[in-house]
């Protein structure tokens, strides 16, 4: 029995990274793209939209399906996290169902429209933005904790749990992340006006970010004694100050690659290692539980049988979509411009 | 109890109105996907311009069917969780696995190659570009195998145990799981079902600018042509397939779930020497029996047994409490049936007009191709709903009830929701429905524009710099 239950508590944390793993990669990708449809507001060139749609129009569904992995990954390893987290998150998951719906269409129905393109950029804008701030709401509301009833194996609090100040900053927190992601993808993917003056928005983008950074940090241990403890207690106070660390030091070096050396690559590469080092920081602060604090990884996790069955699939087709998702994004490589797109 | 109950209603009617749009691309899209594969190698093998003009008149079709297959299908991964979370809870150490398979092997192909299929020839060259083409077809296929999978054992559960703490369904043989006795017959149907939704729409598109032209007293392109002749092709072969497909999966569904059998043929009465097929009549529920029946003796029998005397039993040897309701069951069981008749005699039809030289040229058969443009659609949807509510009142056969199933929900919540999932898919599919209808109202040019040209294409055409013509692709 020990044995068995050490492969088991093994194969729980391995699927527990792998949709970590799916959700960072979701929200780094789809990240750039809801970041540029955010951004789509502040450019109102026809010419500048079609080139910042174009910079992700062949790898957008490609991102988005990383959302279903995480969610369909989340039913498969996981379903009573699956079953506890949706029904809490009800209201802000369905605002952001609905929304990229809006954007999703956009990048098709945009060219298809004579006189209603119009329509299209709003629905752009509009579905990227909520969809951006219902994931940083879902994020916040499950960190604030979910009231479930271990009995009935069910979520127990009400359908408007949800919305609380801290969610709602969180919120406002993944859309500032995101223009910075997508004014970043920019700097690289663009070159004249537009890259500029997406050089000129990164920063300030960039400094808003860290600073939600460092709030949402120092706000969510105020909400459960177990993250205080994980961060602020003791020498585990030592890692705070080594998140912070490598947080403004990722900022410094994007502020440099930026203005100073007037990189193209960098700038996104840096904003990246943002999302990375504070995806890796919730991580450490949730774990081990799933649904914070009520259940963990191992109360929730399927049977043993279900996830040997899918670890075989997962160990053999997630480097085969990493292989095939890197020759997409090389084979879109360089930069759009407005005359010819990609060449 | 009643509240809950209303919750329970709304939750249902939420599900049915989103996977039913959704399926709607899918159905279109696996077939299209295909056909474009065929079209494509067709191109690259014989070099003849119609196949490449087809290739792109319906890749631009594709790429808007398939956003909104795509976009709808993000929210059918969250339908679940959202409004069935005891279901999901229970089944889903079963039924989650396949379902990641579904996304690792078939979302990510699709999505990967998409890209490059739509935008890429001139950037990977023709080889590598049909190669993408057909990992995206291929791809199509994989997700159909597994959700239908994951749907038939709902239906026909079978490798499982139950776990006496959790009450969770626990996978004891994951071959027996996936290769459930239904999904065989279920998988060949809706495939074969999606395949001739295609042939239908095509067809149609082709049908209708044959009249267009003739009317105009103009010649046909050879693509429009070419989309014509090839649907009817399909029609003619896959059509019969498809009826015979049908009557197994009927077959199977008399040996595992009778009650629903029972419910497609209108049978409240058992039959002990010999059961009528009813044409038409009106089930009802409350008085267990079909008004005005009209019906032909003992032919049921002859096509559930294959004997015209064999008993069949009636929905009076079920529990009230375990059958479906029969009115919806029967009624969108003959909408579906009469659909794949009429699909059968248009393929006769054409096969006949093309025996006689006059294919291109009977405009009546045009006319009825262009009306049964949408069939394939109409079918499907029948059809599902007829194996969907003949299954009630279980989501997984026999052992979970769909009243327990749902999760904690608020009727408020869920209606609220509903609601919103309405407005939002009628505005934009139905935009997105308008503007395939535009992209098929205009017929493929000799030398159609590819996707990648009409999506850039308006910033040439705004004068600023012309962009290279297809420097590998077009000779």
């Amino acid at each position: 029995m020990p044995i068995v239950s050490d492969i088991s508590l093994d194969l729980t944390t391995i699927w527990a990274f792998i949709i970590a793993f799916a959700v960072l990669v979701y929200v780094v990708l789809d990240g750039f793209d809801l970041g540029i449809g955010i951004l789509f507001a502040a450019e109102r060139e026809k010419e500048d939209r079609d080139v910042m749609m174009n910079s992700v129009a062949p790898v957008w569904d490609g991102n988005e399906t990383w959302l279903v992995m995480g969610g369909g990954g989340l039913f498969a390893a996981f379903p009573l996290a699956y079953s506890i987290a949706l029904p809490a998150l009800y209201a802000p998951l369905i605002a952001m169902l609905l929304a990229l719906v809006f954007r999703g269409v956009a990048f098709e129905f945009r060219w298809k429209a004579k006189t209603g393109r119009w329509i299209w950029d709003y629905a752009f804008i509009a579905g990227s933005t909520l969809a951006a701030f219902a994931q940083g709401v879902a994020l916040g509301a499950l960190l604030q904790g979910v009231e479930v009833n271990e009995a009935q194996r069910a979520y127990a609090g009400g359908w408007w749990d949800w919305l609380t100040p801290f969610s709602i900053f969180v919120g406002i927190a993944v859309v500032v992340g995101y223009m910075l992601l997508g004014a970043t993808w920019l700097v690289m993917k663009t070159s004249g006006p537009l890259q500029e003056r997406m050089r000129t928005r990164a920063w300030p983008l960039g400094i808003a970010t860290v600073i939600f950074i460092g709030s949402v940090s120092i706000w969510s241990p105020m909400l459960q004694d177990g993250y205080f403890a994980r961060w602020f207690e003791g020498w585990h106070v030592l890692w705070a100050v080594a998140v912070a660390a490598l947080v403004l030091g990722l900022a410094w070096f994007m502020f440099r690659a930026l203005h100073v050396h007037r990189h193209d690559h960098w700038p996104f590469l840096s904003a990246l290692g943002l999302f990375i080092v504070s995806f890796i920081g919730l991580g450490l602060t949730m774990y081990p539980y799933i649904i914070p604090t009520e259940v963990t990884i191992y109360e929730a996790a399927a049977p043993r049988a279900s996830q040997i069955f899918m670890l075989v699939g997962a160990g053999v087709l997630i480097p085969i979509i990493l292989a095939y998702t890197a020759y997409a994004y090389y084979v879109f490589r360089g930069k759009i411009d407005v005359d010819t797109g990609y060449h | 109890m009643l509240g809950s109950f209303d919750a329970v209603l709304l939750a249902r009617i939420q599900f049915a109105f989103t996977v039913s749009f959704h399926f709607l691309f899918p159905a279109f899209t696996i077939g299209l996907a295909s056909f474009l594969a065929v079209v494509n190698a067709l191109w690259l093998y014989t070099k003849k311009q119609k196949y490449l003009d087809l290739f792109r008149y319906w890749v631009k079709i594709f790429a808007l069917a398939f956003a909104m297959g795509v976009v709808s299908g993000i929210v059918m991964s969250y339908q679940f969780g959202t409004n069935w979370s005891v279901f999901s809870d229970k089944a889903g150490p079963v039924i989650g696995a396949p379902m990641a398979y579904e996304v690792l092997s078939a979302f990510f192909l699709e999505a990967g190659f998409l890209g490059i299929m739509l935008f890429g020839r001139e950037r990977v060259g023709p080889g590598l570009h049909m190669s993408a083409t057909a990992m995206v077809a291929f791809g199509t296929f994989l997700s159909a195998f597994w959700i239908l999978s994951v749907n038939s054992w709902m239906h026909t559960p079978a490798g499982f145990s139950i776990d006496p703490d959790t009450q969770q369904f626990v996978p004891e043989d994951f071959w027996q799981i996936i290769f459930n006795p239904s999904f065989p017959y279920r998988l060949a149907h809706t495939v074969t079902a999606a395949y001739l939704t295609t042939a239908f729409i095509v067809g149609g598109v082709g049908a209708w600018h044959l009249l267009r032209r003739r009317r105009r007293g103009e010649k046909s392109s050879a693509a429009t042509k070419q989309m014509f002749s090839m649907a009817m092709w399909m029609a003619a072969i896959v059509a019969p397939i498809q009826i015979f497909l049908g009557d197994m999966h009927g077959l199977n569904t008399l040996e595992h779930q009778p009650a629903k059998v029972m419910a497609m043929e209108g049978h409240y009465e058992s039959h002990p020497d010999g059961a009528p097929l009813y044409l038409f009549g009106i089930p009802n529920d409350k008085e267990q029996r079909l008004d005005y029946a009209i019906g032909i003796p003992k032919l049921s029998s002859l096509i559930l047994k294959h004997d015209l005397n064999a008993p069949l039993a009636g929905l009076d040897t079920i529990p009230d409490d375990e059958q479906p309701p029969v009115g919806i069951v029967f009624w969108a069981f003959r909408i579906m049936v009469a659909l794949g008749f009429a699909m059968l005699g248009i393929g006769l039809w054409s096969l006949w007009a093309r025996w006689k030289g006059r294919l291109f040229t009977t405009p009546w058969l045009h006319r009825a191709a262009v009306l049964m443009a949408p069939s394939g659609l109409i079918a499907v949807l029948a059809g599902w709903i007829t194996t969907e509510v003949g299954r009630q009142p279980y989501t997984v056969y026999g052992l979970l009830r769909t009243y327990d199933s749902a999760a904690p929900l608020d009727a408020a919540a869920v209606g609220a929701s509903l609601v919103a999932f309405i407005v939002v898919y009628f505005a934009v599919f139905g935009a997105g429905t308008f503007y395939i209808l535009r992209l098929m109202s205009r017929p493929p040019a000799d030398h159609e524009p590819s996707y990648k040209e009409t999506v850039e294409g308006p910033t040439r055409t705004a004068g600023i710099t012309p962009g290279p013509e297809d420097p590998k692709a077009g000779k």
